[in-house]
């Protein structure tokens, strides 16, 4: 899980399933809703093949058996198309994309768009 | 080879249905184009359909012992007939036939069950005594020749494939989604248990005896592995002379047959091994056959090459494109008999046809020396977790992993991912699966594309549980090896690699094969060697490596493990394959009621337009289109009210009142 050092928006997740601790993470802000749902969508429809049931903001991509080497890439270059940034080799570590949230959060920090809290 | 089929009435009540029996034989030709036989009384059935082998003239079955009590119907080989047959000579008995079939049934005339420890080879069988009313059912150890059975209110009716017990019209057709949820985790159904609701397979190494309505069934073999202070402590020279001597035995006694025998060589080390001894000491003009592909990344036609040159033999290859594993697909879905996660089946259904087209009935295969010689990569990469979870932070061990897949681990992006997935649970060493686990939970992922009814169904099951309940009692104080060699025999080997990509593939263009590898004298000596010389460091097949450094061209020995795989997403996909594209469409979908229409079309959506599937898509696309083909075959369309002919050469009719339709015989014998 991530620092408080993250906390940075805040926003009210009411389309995404409460039973993880997306508080925690401290995803706050329109802008990091927006971005959780654009990654959410693409995870779901890609590799959950539509069924959003299986997936919160927290959900362990790895524990839960989500994505797997392939997908990692896939992911990775959506995220460099969307989002127009580079994700350096040393950046493609699980604690930058293994849930929603991280994802969420590292895509934030690239563009730029954290806010000191 | 053959196949076998019969019905039993458990209760007394009733008539064996000769009609029946007919149908069940005659859908199994494919297994015994050459001849076919019935024995029928009042209690039971016996069917045979016969591929000729040993004693091509006198060997046609149903065979009788000398007062005509016994009667056996045979598919299989027993290897060490000769011997066992001068001893029998020895004790007074006489034989009508030369066939290994009739050792058998004096043999078991002699000592019953037990009869089953002194038969080394492959086989399933079936034997009636009609004095006794018993009927006993076998198999053999490794589950080479398969057997399935049903028992249905007063009935049980057993044959080599379920397609024959389907043909009675009172056995139900349908799924059960416990056996199709273990295939979509283990890969194959646990022993015993098939895809169909009440349809049940003879596990390997068991017998059955069915007497007054009574079936009871035992095991009468398991895989020895010992604990590791019960292994040998004999040095390596001791152990290398005798690992070559059972494998050169074991060689030479399944070159026994009246018909002549081939070789499958793909051009790994197993297989290679096996084709050398075959030339080097038993057969001069020795004929082999092998499997290339179109795609280069699953060829191995420079290594078969290699070998070709090296022993002088007699070559043939199937060029096999990818669009013919989608065209093949569905027929090999017949045969096989359950979901397929993998393509590589269908090579080996194109390779036994094209045997068979050169005149050969019979092959041996280097089948069984990863599993007994220790050659997966699943057993080097759990050896490697272990290792590796003893100093977690060590940034040397966890590279080590990295070298055993070196394709996947190539994309520096990919390291820090791929390491995490592998250091799932690496610390739980007293985990019985612990060499499994990863791969089962990463098969289990398919469980997604389940329909709601599905998941309901198969909702609580634990077939992890029952697995663990299975385990020989001593299996906890194996070493890792063992045990991880041990699932990967039980399951992969026993009821995928011999079935869907052995027996059936081959025996659906009525080619048999042997495999010296799985003789259990091999095996059980290889239950006993210590796991240091099977994996050494991190060289795989150590020992067998040893054994043949000398015979076998050093550019095979040293070559990289190479996986037998063919191509999924590109075989399936991809052309004009109109029978898969229908399996998976919306409505068929619905039909079978097994999968979600709406996650099956996205995901061949997916998988079409990125171009290429990602392992667990892989399984996915074979395993559901394999399932969604057998609902079609099996259960909506199975031709149940089929033409099937049978005029057999042998028809014994024992029955107190012959009534009734019988078959049109080109020889009777009563």
């Amino acid at each position: 899980m991530g620092t408080g050092s993250n906390v940075a928006f805040e926003v009210h997740l009411s389309t995404i399933p409460t039973d993880m601790s997306n508080e925690a993470m401290g995803i706050r802000g329109v802008e990091g809703l927006d971005v959780l749902e654009t990654i959410k969508t693409y995870v779901v429809e890609n590799f959950l093949f539509g069924d959003d049931r299986r997936i919160g903001p927290a959900t362990d991509f790895l524990e839960n058996g989500i994505l797997d080497s392939t997908g990692v890439l896939e992911l990775v270059g959506f995220l460099e198309e969307k989002y127009g940034i580079r994700v350096e080799d040393e950046e493609l570590v699980p604690g930058n994309m293994n849930s929603l949230e991280k994802i969420t959060l590292y895509i934030l920090k690239k563009t730029g768009k954290t806010h000191p809290a | 080879m053959c196949g076998i089929a019969g019905i039993c009435l458990l209760r007394g009540r009733g008539s064996v249905s000769v009609e029946t029996l007919s149908r069940m034989t005659g859908i199994l030709r494919h297994r015994g184009p050459d001849e076919s036989g019935i024995y029928v009384d009042d209690r039971v059935g016996l069917g045979h359909a016969r591929l000729s082998i040993i004693d091509l003239a006198g060997g046609a079955q149903p065979i009788p012992n000398e007062d005509e009590t016994l009667w056996i119907v045979f598919n299989g080989e027993i290897f060490n007939y000769p011997e066992l047959r001068e001893t029998l000579v020895y004790r007074g008995h006489r034989f009508r036939t030369s066939t290994d079939t009739e050792v058998i049934l004096h043999l078991y005339e002699e000592k019953g069950s037990a009869c089953l420890s002194e038969l080394n080879g492959q086989f399933a069988l079936a034997i009636w005594n009609s004095k006794a009313a018993e009927l006993f059912l076998a198999r053999d150890r490794a589950g080479i020749r398969p057997l399935h059975y049903v028992v249905t209110g007063d009935r049980l009716l057993f044959s080599s494939e379920i397609k024959s017990i389907f043909q009675d019209r009172e056995i139900p057709r349908r799924f059960d989604p416990e056996g199709i949820d273990q295939v979509f985790t283990f890969w194959t159904t646990l022993p015993g248990k098939t895809v169909f609701d009440g349809v049940r397979e003879l596990p390997p190494g068991h017998f059955m005896q069915v007497k007054y309505g009574d079936v009871h069934i035992q095991r009468f073999w398991d895989f020895p592995f010992r604990s590791p202070g019960d292994q040998l402590d004999w040095p390596l020279g001791k152990i290398v002379d005798t690992a070559s001597e059972l494998l050169l035995d074991s060689t030479r006694i399944r070159l026994r047959a009246d018909v002549p025998v081939g070789c499958y060589l793909s051009g790994g080390l197993d297989s290679s091994i096996i084709a050398t001894l075959v030339r080097r000491n038993f057969q001069n003009d020795l004929r082999t056959f092998g499997v290339r592909f179109d795609e280069e990344r699953f060829d191995e036609g420079a290594h078969q090459a290699t070998m070709v040159d090296h022993l002088g033999v007699h070559h043939s290859e199937v060029r096999v494109a990818n669009r013919e594993i989608g065209k093949h697909f569905p027929e090999v879905v017949w045969h096989c008999e359950k979901p397929i996660l993998r393509t590589a089946p269908v090579p080996m259904f194109m390779l036994s046809d094209a045997v068979r087209r050169s005149g050969y009935k019979v092959v041996l295969t280097g089948e069984g020396a990863d599993e007994i010689f220790g050659g997966y990569d699943i057993f080097l990469e759990a050896l490697l977790r272990r290792f590796w979870s003893r100093q977690p932070d060590s940034r040397l061990r966890s590279l080590l992993v990295g070298k055993l897949y070196p394709d996947i681990f190539n994309d520096p992006r990919l390291q820090s991912t791929l390491q995490s997935f592998f250091r799932k649970g690496f610390e739980r060493h007293d985990d019985p699966f612990y060499s499994h686990r990863l791969r089962w939970e990463n098969t289990s992922r398919n469980r997604m594309f389940y329909s709601e009814e599905m998941k309901q169904a198969t909702l609580g099951m634990d077939g992890l549980g029952e697995l663990e309940r299975c385990l020989p009692d001593d299996f906890p104080g194996w070493d890792p090896l063992a045990k991880a060699q041990y699932l990967e025999m039980v399951l992969f080997l026993g009821n995928y690699l011999l079935s869907s990509q052995g027996d059936r593939v081959a025996m659906a263009h009525s080619l048999e094969i042997r495999l010296p590898y799985l003789d259990y004298r091999l095996v059980g000596f290889m239950g006993r060697v210590p796991p240091k010389w099977k994996i050494f460091g991190m060289q795989e097949k150590y020992l067998l490596k040893k054994m043949y450094r000398d015979v076998i061209p050093e550019s095979v020995i040293r070559r990289p493990k190479y996986p037998y795989r063919a191509p999924i997403a590109e075989g399936l996909l991809t052309g004009e394959q109109e029978e898969i594209r229908t399996a998976l469409s919306d409505s068929a979908v619905k039909k079978a009621g097994v999968f979600d229409p709406k996650r099956i079309s996205r995901l061949v959506e997916k998988v079409q337009r990125v171009g290429q599937a990602s392992e667990v898509e892989g399984m996915a696309i074979a395993g559901i289109a394999s399932t969604q083909i057998l609902s079609r075959q099996f259960i909506e369309e199975f031709p149940v009210n089929g033409n099937i002919s049978l005029s057999p050469t042998v028809f014994v009719d024992r029955r107190t009142n012959p009534a009734g339709w019988i078959p049109e015989c080109s020889f009777t014998n009563t």
